[in-house]
């Protein structure tokens, strides 16, 4: 068995600040992390290696600082790590990505083939969920996003049996290998790399890929070039001008207060009073 | 709201890249088409609330609005174009086959690609649900188009005629605009309950153009073998509450939050948290409001305990009315709600639980 799981290296947005004059990010001193969604993933891939054996091989396109997110990937257990990095690839948005990725994808499958690839729900700084569907898309694999659990999987059958969580519910879906698993968060604990793990990680050879080792024979679909969209602009958020009005009573008793809000919600709010109370018709509201 | 130059830097990308004129063949791209999101015989709520921004979309390039329908022919879906119609739609695809039954990614975007490709719109706009993500992803993909997920804000540049849609960007502390230069359709998702839900005009006809399917099951690889509903006790309604009472990390203790169900309980409330009460384990996570949880627009959301980080804030901030109770004066969430009480939660709570209780009391024997 061969599972390709596609992590991403991510600036820790909780650590993001925007400065309060220029607006503008203040990216420095920021960490790069993987992507939390990707580590669920990752562990994911590592469970059904652990239990049917084969191979889990790390794949990430990024700058060349990202070889950090496959060494931690190795750390964890996976066997083989390729970095993909290319100037032309600069810029790309989601389109471009799931180019670059399945290109890269289809490279590793010729010297080994691949039976699952598994992704993020999402990442926390693109935020799209695209580049999953984007890459089953376009290799013609089965999509599966969403996906709370593993059922079961048949390697010989050829058959692989999961939860997607769905508006309402969940869908038990059975496909075809191979699939494309986006995987839910909270579908299981990350395990800790083991110190002699820790230690192949750091001795571990990366695969590094530029687009002509991945075959990516259009340029033009790469990078800037190849991406449909285009950021037109970045902003701060409009600032309200409002301020709350402060609810205030003499001695600030908390049932005065309560009472006071109480009151004012019911006299200048009718909608609100309405929402409370549905017996508040119209009619009676305006008494 | 405009940007300073400042902040016009900041654009990633070099402005000359805003195409100023479109291929021949792609400006023969026209309307504006919504998905409806159909499934076990009801339409999701975005769907309609996206046809509200459509209508404004399409008013404002002087075309079309087109509301797309995928299903299974049950009959009750021909009642749902014409749903379609009084939230705005001028006219109706409607695709119906059996195999169309249940959402699955293949035939759904071979279906909604066809039909992109004979009509040709230059927006299709879907809802940012677990199943308008899945199919958005792969039909852009498909189309080789591009798509711009969780929109806040959608525009038309009068200058190019092009969609601007707006986002959150780099954890939701600042927006970006996004465009689509040389492609069509302009693809688009955005998120249930960001959009205000339109009023449907009974009065309005449209027409309902049908789609021939030619798919059979035997060729769809993925099956469905069951299908289980949430708990719908246990699934919190939160979208679509008309109340919230929200509890922050200032609520302290798990136990602590009894004071929040007893106020929503006098309500009629639905209970909302901020990401540190899930994270903490006190209520269960289809409960988080904001950017990573749910997005609501309440008449009413009472936040104790929440100090209103911009996370939480693009959740909740399109409520009615926002009361905010906090002991820290110069919380943050005071800068944006409408009523606020500085105190301690743990006594403001059972006492607005009291005042509400009397209050409704005293309507009842007015009443
Ligand atoms: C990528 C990303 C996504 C995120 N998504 C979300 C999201 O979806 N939803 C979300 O909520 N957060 C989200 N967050 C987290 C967000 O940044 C904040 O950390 C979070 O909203 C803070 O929650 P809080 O207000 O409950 O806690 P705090 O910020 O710790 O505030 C607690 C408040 O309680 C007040 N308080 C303390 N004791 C009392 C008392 N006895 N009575 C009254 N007031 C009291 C304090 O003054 C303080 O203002 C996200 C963060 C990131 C980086
Ligand atoms: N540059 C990348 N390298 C590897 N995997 C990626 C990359 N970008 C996105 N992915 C994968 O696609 C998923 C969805 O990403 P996104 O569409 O950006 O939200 C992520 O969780 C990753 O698994």
């Amino acid at each position: 068995m061969h599972i390709l799981v596609c992590i991403k290296q991510v600036p820790d947005s909780a650590q993001i600040r925007v400065h309060p004059v220029t607006n503008t990010i203040m990216r420095q001193g920021v960490p790069a992390i993987v992507n939390p969604y990707d580590l669920y993933a990752l562990e994911e891939a590592l469970r059904l290696k652990d239990r049917y054996r084969g191979r889990v091989t790390a794949l990430c396109m990024g700058p060349p600082q990202a070889e950090v997110a496959l060494r931690k990937a190795l750390a964890f257990g996976a066997d083989e790590a390729i970095l993909l990095t290319d100037r032309a690839f600069a810029g790309a948005d989601t389109l471009a990505t799931s180019y670059a990725l399945s290109a890269a994808i289809r490279q590793v499958h010729r010297s080994l083939p691949i039976d699952l690839v598994f992704a993020g729900k999402q990442t926390i700084d693109g935020d799209t969920a695209q580049v999953g569907p984007g890459i089953a898309t376009r290799l013609d694999m089965q999509l599966l996003t969403y996906v709370s659990k593993i059922v079961s999987l048949d390697l010989a059958a050829r058959e692989i049996v999961v939860h997607r969580r769905s508006e309402g519910g969940v869908q038990v879906l059975k496909t075809r290998l191979p699939a494309l698993v986006t995987v839910l968060e909270g579908i299981n604990e990350m395990r800790f790399a083991s110190l002699t793990d820790m230690f192949r990680a750091e001795r571990h050879p990366l695969t590094i890929w530029n687009k002509d080792d991945a075959r990516i024979e259009d340029a033009t679909k790469v990078g800037l070039k190849g991406s449909p969209t285009a950021v037109s602009k970045v902003f701060a958020p409009t600032p309200t001008n409002r301020r709350a009005e402060i609810i205030e009573t003499h001695g600030g008793q908390p049932i005065d207060l309560a009472a006071t809000l109480v009151a004012k919600l019911f006299s200048s709010r009718p909608d609100v009073a309405f929402a409370i109370n549905p017996s508040l018709t119209p009619d009676r509201r305006s008494l | 709201m405009t940007s300073s130059p400042a902040q016009q830097a900041q654009a990633s990308r070099p402005a000359g890249r805003r195409a100023a004129k479109l291929d021949e063949r792609l400006a023969g791209y026209k309307g504006v088409w919504v998905f409806v999101e159909y499934e076990r015989g009801q339409v999701h709520p975005v769907s309609w609330e996206l046809l509200g921004e459509g209508r404004k979309l399409a008013s404002a390039l002087k075309v079309e609005l087109a509301a797309v329908l995928l299903g299974p022919p049950d009959g009750a879906i021909q009642g749902f174009c014409d749903q379609a119609v009084q939230y705005g739609a001028d006219l109706c695809y409607l695709a119906c086959h059996p195999v169309l039954k249940d959402y699955r990614n293949a035939p759904y975007t071979s279906v909604l690609t066809e039909l992109v490709n004979r009509y040709c719109p230059e927006i299709l706009l879907l809802g940012a649900t677990t199943l308008g993500r899945d199919l958005a992803g792969s039909v852009a993909t498909t189309l080789k188009t591009g798509l711009t997920a969780d929109c806040t804000g959608l525009a038309i540049d009068p200058e190019n005629r092009g969609l601007a849609a707006t986002r959150p960007t780099f954890g939701g502390s600042l927006l970006c605009t996004i465009v689509t230069l040389n492609y069509r359709p302009q693809m688009a998702t955005v998120r249930p309950r960001v959009m205000a839900m339109p009023a449907p005009d009974p009065a309005r006809s449209g027409r309902v153009i049908e789609h021939p399917v030619a798919l059979i099951e035997e060729s769809v690889v993925t099956k469905i073998l069951d299908f289980v509903p949430d708990d719908l006790i246990a699934e919190a309604n939160l979208p679509f509450a008309d109340i919230i009472v929200s509890g922050g990390r200032g609520m302290k203790r798990q136990e602590n939050f009894r004071l929040i169900y007893e106020l929503a309980g006098v309500l009629g409330a639905e209970v909302g948290a901020s990401r540190p009460v899930i994270q903490a384990g006190w209520v269960g996570a289809e409960r988080q409001v904001g950017q990573s949880g749910k997005t609501v627009r309440p008449r009413l959301y009472i936040a104790a305990g929440i100090s209103g980080a911009v996370q939480h804030r693009v959740g909740m901030d399109k409520s009615d009315v926002i009361v905010a109770i906090n002991e820290d004066a110069n919380a943050p969430i005071f800068d944006f709600a409408h009523y606020g009480i500085v105190g301690n939660a743990m006594t403001i709570l059972p006492a607005l639980t009291q005042a509400f209780t009397e209050h409704l009391k005293t309507l009842k024997r007015a009443g």
